[in-house]
């Protein structure tokens, strides 16, 4: 039993913390204001992650938001790439979630081929910048209602339909789509397909303006007879009613643990920050049981305390992927305490340093604003506790709404 | 029949599982006798009573001057939450114990603010106190074992928390003496637990102050020529009635100290001090009055306080974990079972919902105890993260608590069902300071 940080991602982490601490966060202010311009800083960046993630899966090149990579299982105890990513983007959250979100080839589509490509296409998207387009302006969470059609014409598919919130979508070189084969089966007929921007009928119709993650570009997307070559449906194209979801779907049980470390990294920096500036209003290392501290000390404490058990869900549900154990319970059990407890933590925290927290001088109102979204996307608390819910109580879907 | 495997044994796990083996608890548990009122029955009455009689703790005389510190082991510094073989072996045994032996009887023992002899000699037949001593003192530890002693308590809790609470008080007294007695404490109390019948005893620090801080005790201890003269009251004390021996906390001159203090010495009694829970453990209150002990009886001055207070609360921690299993695993299906409106009340968000939360502030509870308590069995700094857990398990503990009565709703009120129980027993984790000790 040992649940502090593996000794042997030390290095990545550290190498993480540098990375936001002096690339990230110098210009996190810089791209908070300037919505929808490009982070040309993250360029040089990104080539770094790539070389890295091409070099020793140990080094920080394991920080991007994909996460995924296989492990064997040997009957040992793994520590793998979903714990050193976990822990990498903890970090770099720690400098800016909404720069991490755009760093270019790191994005959700990116973990959606790793998921579910075969092996010829994971060749073929090497190197690729994918972003992810569920959402439409009809369908939210309830992903199995998605309404963009795609439809087979000889060795292609023919994709109709509109797509919004779809991260870095302008940016990235192609997007995952999520279309449905046959409106009436529901879940199973959804497949994702790689289209590439360029492609005929795809058109960027404009970007979000938002209240956090700036830095982030939110693009809505329509498909007009967008006509995709067959081989770039991702996985199998038949459709299975037993399992055909479950391929769509698993793809999240990686990713929801990442964005549980994005609201973890993100409520860190506002619990050091407002350590730092509250420390003459603090006892020494934790001296100050609950009833004798300050309601400052206690409530900074507090926060502590549900940050840490947040992370530590988040750093289980990784270590069960790790392992090879399922985890789609934990993936939601920590999604949904992360994103909550991120939420609360910065926005506690603009309260406790008052009009210094607020103001702009510092980056804790700018948390505030970015830790928002953490507890909505990639499924929101509602639908994290619906996951859980039904896993605890052993209902369906149909039983329990 | 213990002292011949206890040389053998490889492990204490296998130990435990020899003694369940040969113990007959299971036949006993269903020719259980009706409870028997315990003699100290004027306890409970408002009288204050004498302490109980103590037998002689005496040295044996053969301590060399050496004390005896459990060794810490080394991590592979991977982050790991599974069990060793002989953690699941545990584990396996006591959730049985929990649910067969301890869970039927929580019910009359809470009514009863005791626990029957069968019970009680049950549970000795467990031979968890062996854990608490090291080998060289006559019981099966070889080296630090806070996790392992961590699930056991989360196990047998499971089955009910103030009954694993009393069980543990000893265990808890000789955990002290093993990790802070010098030789001299060591070699005349420790061997006294690891024999055939170790005496009961408590951990007395708690007082009844509002904003209760155990770092500015009421009660005091002053040195007169070779003697503490001891004076003050403490409350909450587990087992009280029944105790052999007490380890007090007493301020010296602005310092918590530990005072080891058998029971009958002169000054020293108990009055009644039944709380809102922890029925089953018969909490007291220990009065000190002008109590005189030799200076030899403090714990030495390499005693480190707040570890002691960490070891403790981490321990409640423990306890609130099994309970809260416990909670969750009695609402699941009594909300899939319970009908309103056509269907269960788990068809419904705002009942599933609430469900969920409580899984997952469960699990929250847990990772933050087993984190410190790893950190500590290894010897490392433990203290923020002891901290943490007890505010996250005093705080969940009791949303825990009140949410499983919430869902039952009349029902729950009543005790008919356990969960007004476990409502009154979750309020202890914010209140409870030491007691327990890892």
């Amino acid at each position: 039993m040992y649940l502090e940080n593996p000794k042997k991602f030390g290095m990545l982490v550290e190498q993480a913390h540098q990375v936001a601490l002096n690339v990230l966060r110098p210009i996190s202010r810089k791209y908070d204001k300037a919505e929808h311009e490009y982070p040309k800083e993250l360029d040089m960046l990104a080539s770094l992650l790539d070389g890295m993630n091409e070099g020793a899966p140990g080094s920080a090149g394991a920080t991007s938001a994909t996460g995924g990579g296989a492990n064997t299982n040997t009957g040992e105890i793994k520590n793998g790439s979903n714990l050193s990513t976990a822990l990498g983007v903890m970090e770099m959250c720690w400098g800016d979630v909404g720069l991490l979100l755009a760093m270019p080839r790191q994005g959700l589509g990116n973990a959606a081929i790793g998921a579910v490509a075969n092996e010829e296409q994971l060749e073929r998207f090497k190197g690729t910048w994918a972003a992810m387009a569920i959402t439409e302006p009809n369908c939210g969470s309830d992903s199995a209602a998605i309404r963009t059609t795609a439809v087979k014409d000889g060795d292609d598919y023919i994709l109709n339909g509109e797509k919004i919130y779809v991260t870095s979508g302008a940016r990235a070189d192609s997007v995952v789509v999520w279309a449905t084969l046959d409106k009436n089966i529901g879940r199973a007929a959804i497949k994702s397909f790689v289209v590439k921007h360029g492609t005929a009928g795809m058109q960027v119709t404009r970007l979000e303006k938002k209240l956090g993650i700036k830095a982030s570009d939110t693009a809505a997307i329509t498909f007009t007879n967008c006509r995709v070559p067959a081989a770039n449906l991702l996985g199998s194209p038949e459709v299975d009613v037993q399992k055909g979801f479950a391929g769509v779907m698993q793809t999240f049980d990686n990713t929801r643990p990442l964005v549980a470390a994005m609201a973890i990294g993100v409520a860190k920096a506002s619990l050091d920050r407002t350590r730092e500036l509250l420390k003459d209003n603090l006892s020494v290392n934790y001296s100050a049981l609950p009833m004798q501290a300050s309601f400052a000390e206690a409530t900074l404490n507090r926060l502590e305390a549900e940050w840490e058990a947040a992370r530590l869900l988040t750093l289980k549900a990784a270590w069960l992927a790790d392992n090879k154990i399922p985890n789609s319970k934990e993936a939601s059990m920590a999604k949904a305490k992360a994103g909550r407890v991120a939420n609360e933590v910065t926005l506690k925290c603009v309260e406790l340093c008052g009009a210094l927290g607020y103001g702009e001088d510092e980056l804790l109102e700018k948390w505030s604003r970015d830790s928002k979204i953490l507890d909505i996307f990639e499924g929101t608390q509602q639908i994290q506790l619906l996951i859980v819910a039904r896993r605890v109580l052993n209902k369906s879907s149909a039983e329990l709404k | 029949m213990a002292a011949t495997f206890m040389g053998q044994a490889q492990g204490f796990g296998l130990a435990i599982l020899t003694q369940m083996a040969s113990s007959e608890w299971p036949d006993k548990f269903k020719l259980r006798k009706p409870i028997e009122k315990l003699l100290y029955q004027g306890s409970k009455t408002g009288f204050q009573v004498m302490t109980k009689v103590s037998r002689q703790f005496a040295s044996s005389g053969k301590t060399n001057g050496q004390v005896t510190r459990l060794s810490t082991s080394a991590s592979k510094g991977l982050f790991d939450l599974s069990l060793s073989d002989e953690q699941q072996m545990i584990r396996d045994s006591l959730s049985m114990f929990a649910k067969e032996v301890i869970r039927p009887a929580a019910y009359d023992c809470d009514g009863n603010a005791s626990i029957p002899a069968e019970l009680l000699a049950q549970a000795q037949e467990l031979g968890l106190i062996y854990y608490a001593v090291p080998e060289a003192l006559g019981g099966m530890a070889t080296e630090d074992n806070v996790t392992t002693q961590m699930l056991i308590l989360e196990d047998l809790a499971y089955g009910d928390m103030s009954i694993t609470a009393a069980l543990y008080s000893a265990v808890s007294v000789a955990n002290t003496l093993s990790r802070w007695g010098s030789a001299d404490q060591q070699e005349r109390y420790l061997r006294a637990f690891a024999s055939e019948k170790p005496p009961q005893a408590a951990l007395a620090v708690v007082e009844k102050t509002p904003l209760f801080d155990p770092y500015k005790l009421k009660t005091s201890a002053k040195l007169v020529g070779s003697d503490y003269l001891l004076n003050g009251e403490k409350a909450l004390v587990l087992v009280g009635s029944d105790a052999e021996l007490f380890i007090v906390a007493a301020d010296v001159d602005g310092t918590p100290a530990l005072f080891i203090v058998e029971s009958g010495t002169a000054g020293l009694s108990i009055s009644n001090g039944s709380a809102m829970g922890l029925k089953a453990a018969s909490t007291q209150n220990l009065i000190l009055n002008n109590v005189r002990i030799p200076a030899t009886n403090r714990l030495p001055a390499t005693f480190d306080y707040q570890a002691f207070l960490d070891l403790g609360s981490l321990a409640w921690c423990a306890l609130s974990v099994g309970c809260g299993q416990a909670i969750l695993d009695y609402v699941v299906p009594y909300v899939n079972e319970r009908e309103a409106f056509g269907e269960p009340i788990s068809h419904r968000q705002g009942v599933a919902f609430m469900v969920a939360d409580m899984a997952i502030e469960l699990d929250a509870m847990r990772l933050m105890t087993w984190r410190a308590c790893a950190l500590a069995e290894q010897g490392k700094n433990f203290h923020r993260e002891a901290y943490l857990a007890k505010i996250l398990c005093a705080e969940k503990a009791m949303k825990l608590g009140t949410d499983a009565v919430q869902l039952l709703g009349g029902h729950g009120f009543t005790k008919e069902h356990p969960v007004e129980r476990w409502y009154r027993d979750m309020r202890c984790l914010a209140v409870m300071h030491s007691g327990l000790h890892l």
